[in-house]
């Protein structure tokens, strides 16, 4: 692959990677937004499949594989299932922060990101490590979706982006960190999950919601 | 020999763990009752010989590096182990004294077990990978103990506890992918670039600027599953609503060993951007930590988040003395932590069984008269708060005596001084709280209460007995505590 075809499809790739995190939040639909997460799976997948091929790594194409089976199948599915539990609002109605907001807050912190990532750049300029300060952008509107929504599944779909943004910063810095930890922070994110829908659909049981504005009982 | 300790270590809880799944938990005496006791038993045991073994030959590492043993982790291990042993036998009164279910008695066993299992290898790991990954696991486990007694209270908690610390945890991650990434454009190859031994070894080599972003990010995440601000908003909730003795074993080890992790990152910090770099930022965040449980100390009417507060009290204390990072220091610190650890694990133990006894209330009005009503709770859980509140003979009087020390030894003293003023205050609210619940009069005429059986007295006691052997005698452990001192890079 050439140098200019490597920068365009590792551009292109990531380009798709940030606009369905932000899509994520101009969404109220959670039908929507696990679909988008799916997407952003796919485009974190495509963008680690172009590393792989540049670096002629079977390990990162392994990892790509990986990544499309974890993300684009099992979360989405994992979070469909929780979603079934909370038949009655399918949609997130109470964002501390308007949608109109929250797609101004992401411009904003799309360019905190770049802020931050000078110093990771200027150690190795690189048409890869060009590409970091979209990956912590999704990180901080990770970060954002979870402080900001007041829905249980908003809350996870923000871990989800979070870390999806966390996996490409890992991907991009350093072509992934070794095999094994990889394996451990995987199944990590795997059970996080599982324990937030199990959780997700006591709190639809025994509160017949899961807007967490009813989760008001303990406080100071 | 390395070998067979490391891996018996993390094996046994694992063991019990098992034999609890397989056997299920039926009385006091059953054979998961047995083998987890037992387990925790040889667990101290295991801890006591490496502690031996790593302070006479060093550090030992094995499986390829990703575990490793050295002063640090043995003295941690030991703190576990402990903690891990009295929290263990309070349990089987905990399950006898009105457990609903037999399903739910077998998942608390092997949850237990499981929990124990993560903070050993936690403190065991030789490489940052292995290290997130165990803090991470312990979350998991716990946030089925937290929400075990299935109230909504509880899993309130839990849902709080599992998002801030997994995001928390996830922050800390991308610190510790920066850090790899640093480590490669060291030189480092991809085995060494996550080695905590090979990263302080060539920690001069790292970039400034990006290794301060990383590390930064990983004390913030590290430091929130530690109970420092500003993610600490999970803690009252969750060590309140938990079952006691996995209080105990949350707030006395599982604040300490996210904090021995995040002097583990100052450690490389020092050497690659500085000591003044995250001084100034375990400052802030101690004096901040201290602020916000002071003032939230001084409002409480529930005892048991009132116990929550006093843990980020004193995790406060202990980032002080990390900012202060002499030898002096930091030996005070992990006094400090096994100090705090056996205090509040009486204290937690003993505000369960507070619990027990009022219904299920955990305000400090419901808790008149407990002196008068039974006095040997009421005796050993006022013995355990003044233990806490740092009077002799308990270790965290030395402790604390030895950080003010070393922080105005290290030019810190002014804040040592606004410390101490919000520990005051801290003090004060303990205090008036604690003479309530032991002396006040009751609302209403006194109603006898049970006495405290000989089986559920037997571990608050020995977790006193050896608080303040602890703080008479200490040093059969005065050399471990400066050689782990010193393996963090402090002189």
């Amino acid at each position: 692959m050439s140098e200019a075809a490597y920068t365009q499809i590792l551009n292109i790739c990531a380009g798709f990677f940030l606009l369905a995190a932000v899509g994520m939040l101009s969404r109220r639909q959670f039908a929507g937004m696990i679909r988008l997460y799916a997407a952003q799976g796919l485009a974190l997948a495509a963008i680690v499949t172009v590393l792989g091929i540049r670096e002629g790594s079977v390990e990162l194409l392994a990892a790509a594989v990986g990544l499309v089976i974890l993300r684009v199948l099992v979360l989405p599915a994992l979070a469909r299932r929780a979603l079934g539990a909370a038949l009655h609002n399918r949609r997130e109605t109470s964002p501390a922060v308007s949608i109109a907001g929250s797609l101004l807050a992401s411009a904003a912190l799309v360019l905190v990101a770049y802020a931050v990532a000078r110093p990771l750049i200027a150690l190795d300029p690189s048409a890869t490590t060009a590409v970091l300060p979209i990956a912590l952008s999704v990180v901080l509107i990770g970060l954002f979706a979870l402080t900001t929504r007041h829905n249980a599944l908003s809350q996870v779909i923000g871990f989800l982006l979070l870390d999806n943004g966390i996996t490409a910063t890992a991907f991009l810095a350093t072509s992934g960190v070794p095999l094994i930890v990889e394996l451990g922070v995987s199944f990590d994110v795997l059970l996080i999950v599982v324990v937030l829908t199990l959780l997700t659909v006591r709190l639809q049981a025994m509160f017949g919601t899961t807007d967490l504005d009813g989760l008001r009982e303990l406080r100071d | 020999m390395d070998t067979v300790l490391i891996f018996t270590a993390i094996a046994l809880p694992l063991v019990a763990a098992a034999v609890c799944g397989i056997a299920g938990w039926r009385s006091t005496v059953g054979v998961a009752g047995a083998s987890a006791v037992g387990a925790a038993g040889l667990l101290l045991a295991d801890a006591l010989v490496l502690a031996v073994h790593v302070t006479r030959t060093g550090p030992v590492t094995v499986a390829g590096g990703l575990l490793r043993a050295d002063a640090l982790s043995a003295w941690m291990l030991l703190v576990v182990a402990t903690i891990a042993a009295l929290a263990c036998w309070a349990s089987l009164d905990y399950l006898a004294a009105g457990h609903p279910s037999r399903h739910g008695a077998r998942r608390y066993g092997v949850l237990f077990q499981l929990f124990v299992a993560a903070m050993t290898v936690a403190v065991l790991a030789g490489n940052l990978g292995v290290l997130w990954v165990a803090v991470e696991a312990t979350t998991i486990v716990t946030a089925f103990l937290v929400s075990h007694r299935r109230t909504r209270t509880a899993l309130e908690a839990a849902w709080k506890y599992v998002v801030i610390c997994s995001a928390a945890i996830a922050i800390a991650f991308l610190g510790i992918v920066l850090i790899y990434y640093a480590a490669r454009h060291a030189g480092l190859d991809s085995h060494q670039a996550l080695d905590w031994a090979a990263l302080t070894a060539h920690a001069d080599r790292l970039d400034p600027a990006v290794t301060k972003i990383a590390i930064g990010l990983a004390v913030l995440g590290f430091g929130a599953k530690a109970g420092l601000v500003p993610l600490h908003a999970w803690l009252p909730d969750a060590h309140s609503q938990a079952p006691a003795p996995v209080s105990a074993l949350m707030s006395g080890v599982l604040l300490s060993v996210a904090f021995a992790a995040v002097l583990r990152f100052k450690a490389i910090a020092d050497v690659a951007v500085g000591p003044a770099f995250l001084r100034t930022m375990l400052l802030i965040l101690a004096l901040a930590t201290l602020a916000v449980a002071a003032v939230l100390l001084l409002g409480q009417r529930d005892y048991k988040r009132m116990l929550a507060y006093s843990s980020m009290e004193h995790l406060g204390l202990m980032a002080l003395g990390a900012a202060a990072g002499t030898r002096l220091a930091i030996a005070a610190v992990l006094l400090h932590v096994a100090g705090h650890g056996l205090a509040k694990t009486v204290a937690f133990l003993g505000a369960g069984h507070i619990l027990h006894l009022h219904g299920g209330s955990s305000q400090v009005t419901a808790v008149r008269g407990l002196a008068a009503r039974t006095p040997l709770l009421g005796g050993l859980f006022g013995l355990a708060m003044l233990a806490l509140l740092g009077f002799p003979p308990a270790a965290v009087f030395a402790s604390e005596l030895g950080i003010a020390v070393a922080g105005g030894a290290a030019g810190l003293g002014w804040a040592v001084a606004v410390a101490f003023a919000l520990v005051l205050l801290a003090f004060i609210a303990l205090i008036t709280r604690t003479g309530t619940m032991l002396l006040g009069t009751p609302a209403g005429p006194a109603e006898p209460a049970p006495p405290l059986g000989v089986a559920a007295a037997a571990p608050l006691v020995a977790g006193l007995v050896l608080l303040a052997a602890l703080g008479t005698a200490r040093w059969p452990v005065e050399h471990l505590l400066t050689a782990a001192a010193a393996v963090v890079g402090a002189s």
